[in-house]
């Protein structure tokens, strides 16, 4: 087992009789990984496993290596933002930051340092003196944020963070994220923003009714997805040709010539035949092509395709 | 090396106290503790200005020690620590905050121990600090011989004990009421069974009777409050328990009322109610 890995080996979590997740298997590497499924999927439930908040009613988790029944271990590499809206009374944001790093056993000048640095980092330096009672909605997420990176952990775990920031902070949010995920470590991110999670995401996650019904890189789980017909969108001069030698195939199940008639939208059950296809015409016609793309290998598609409206919002 | 859990036991502490001291939420422990303060300070100014017909000082000292047996160990420290110590546990996942502490790198059992000291100290000084301030001030209308009995009498020797006995009867309720709070989700119910059971020690067999912190606490009391018919004649006697194994005993019971919590917390998780 990887130290640099988060893994659940056949984890399941009951609330009771209620089905949190149900024997889930994953390993996520580093990098932005999206947890992505309908309210009530189980994101929060494996976000709260990994962090060792709730314990698995079966299965094995361990987050680099470490089991999360050891917090004195795990909590020095993972920050946690989770979706509760409470904070403790009578602290100031600067406050909340510095205490909480005390309790990491670190001197008051180191705390000092990194809560202004967590802070800066937010946005939050100018807010930090006044109460977190008096904070606004969004002011409270970037908080919670910066109380979760001010220890500068590997696995920075985020529950909808995204909520209640405005377009500028949600950008700068967003930029963070991908910083972090850059230098290697693990961001987790649950989010109903799906073409924000699209934008950011390595790897994605998608949970419905607490089980996974896909994980890895959003192009290959989109490739998996064999009974939904690929969408792909072709940009060329003479898109009447392309389509007309199109129908003559059995995989192509659409083809839809664009307003402007530049562009070709079609949907295929073999995409590897049509490449094929797609390279013969070039050659026979000599049909200049100005680009080939995907149309629906992105989340929000793929969500549509395998958990779709039965999964209710995201 | 360095003591990194005394830091955190540290951190935890002085948190607390930011958190809880002086907060709004307790206001009725503090109106609890000044209760027999404003009384006797009343007392004083009362026999002040009378100029005749008063009692006597050892009338005074077993009325303290009635005040103290039935008000502060069956009343104030008993509801004062549930209030305290019930919350510390309880009241932060009724806030939903406790979390943060449990995404700390730290012990489940030094959390445990941070917390149980915070309450410690906050009901030590407010009941500790009671008892001293209402006991001086009994009798402080008896001028010079309330100070000749301070200082050269048992006054003083009460004092001590008083002062050991409000902070044991801190040290045993804070455990077992930090104890509910972690394992109940309403620790009043717990706290009922346990408010009938102490109240309930006179008239207990004697056996029954050493299975609560009352009866302990009772022994180490210096002044002996007789009670009144018709119950005298329902209460079992007992023989009482030497100091020496009283205060330990106390003690011993309290550390591992207190290391279950903290295998309790250890386990525990965080569960809202969401």
């Amino acid at each position: 087992m990887s130290d640099s890995l988060i893994t659940f080996a056949s984890v399941s979590k009951f609330y009771g009789e209620v089905l949190g997740i149900n024997k889930v298997n994953l390993s996520i590497p580093p990098g932005i990984t999206s947890l992505v499924g309908p309210n009530g999927s189980g994101k929060t439930t494996l976000m709260n496993l990994m962090t060792g908040l709730i314990r698995p009613t079966q299965g094995e988790i361990r987050v680099l290596g470490i089991a999360p029944e050891h917090p004195e271990r795990l909590c020095r590499h993972v920050g946690y933002c989770t979706q509760f809206d409470a904070f403790p009374k009578g602290l100031t944001g600067r406050q909340f930051i510095y205490w909480f790093l005390r309790t990491h056993g670190m001197s008051p000048a180191e705390c000092d340092q990194r809560t202004e640095a967590a802070l800066e980092k937010v946005g939050m330096t100018e807010a930090a003196n006044r109460h977190v009672a008096a904070y606004s909605k969004g002011m409270r997420q970037r908080i919670k944020l910066a109380q979760a990176i001010a220890h500068d952990p590997q696995v920075l775990v985020l529950d909808e963070p995204l909520n209640g920031l405005d377009p500028m902070a949600r950008a700068e949010t967003i930029a963070l994220f991908q910083e972090w995920g850059s230098k290697g470590r693990h961001v987790l991110v649950s989010s109903h923003i799906l073409h924000e999670v699209d934008r950011i995401s390595d790897q994605v996650v998608l949970l419905s009714h607490g089980y996974v019904v896909a994980e890895g890189q959003i192009q290959g789980v989109r490739s998996e997805v064999k009974e939904q017909p690929m969408q792909i969108l072709v940009r060329c001069d003479h898109p009447n040709v392309l389509a007309a030698r199109l129908f003559q195939q059995d995989h192509v199940v659409e083809a839809k010539i664009s307003t402007d008639h530049k562009g070709l939208l079609l949907r295929t059950a073999d995409a590897d035949s049509f490449y094929l296809l797609l390279n013969r015409v070039v050659l026979d016609s000599g049909l200049e092509v100005e680009s080939v793309a995907p149309a629906d290998d992105d989340v929000n598609s793929v969500y549509q395709y395998l958990i779709g409206s039965e999964g209710g919002t995201v | 090396m360095k003591r990194v859990w005394i830091h955190q036991i540290g951190a935890v502490l002085r948190l607390e106290l930011k958190k809880t001291a002086l907060s709004r939420r307790g206001w009725w422990v503090y109106i609890l503790a000044l209760m027999p303060v404003v009384l006797t300070l009343l007392h004083w100014l009362f026999e002040m200005s009378r100029s005749h017909g008063h009692h006597s000082l050892g009338e005074d000292s077993v009325v303290f020690a009635g005040i103290f047996l039935f008000f502060y160990l069956r009343g104030a420290i008993f509801f004062g620590c549930m209030g305290i110590f019930s919350n510390l546990f309880r009241g932060e996942m009724l806030e939903k905050t406790l979390h943060y502490y449990y995404l700390t790198p730290m012990r489940r059992e030094l959390l445990v121990a941070g917390k149980y000291l915070s309450g410690l100290s906050v009901a030590m000084v407010v009941f500790v600090g009671s008892t001293a301030a209402s006991f001086l001030m009994i009798g402080r209308h008896f001028g010079a011989a309330w100070t000749d009995y301070l200082v050269h009498g048992p006054g003083l020797g009460q004092l001590g004990s008083y002062v050991l006995v409000a902070a044991l009867a801190c040290v045993g309720y804070g455990a077992v009421f930090l104890m509910c709070g972690l394992l109940f989700k309403n620790p009043m119910i717990p706290a009922a069974v346990v408010f009938v059971w102490e109240n309930l020690n006179p008239f207990l067999p004697t056996l029954l009777k050493k299975i609560s912190v009352i009866f302990y606490l009772k022994n180490l009391c210096p002044v002996e409050v007789p009670v009144p018919p018709p119950f005298s004649v329902m209460v079992i006697d007992a023989d009482p328990t030497p100091a020496w194994i009283a205060v330990p005993g106390l003690l011993a019971v309290s550390a591992i009322v207190l290391v279950y919590a903290a295998i309790c917390a250890r386990q525990s998780e965080i569960s809202y109610g969401e």
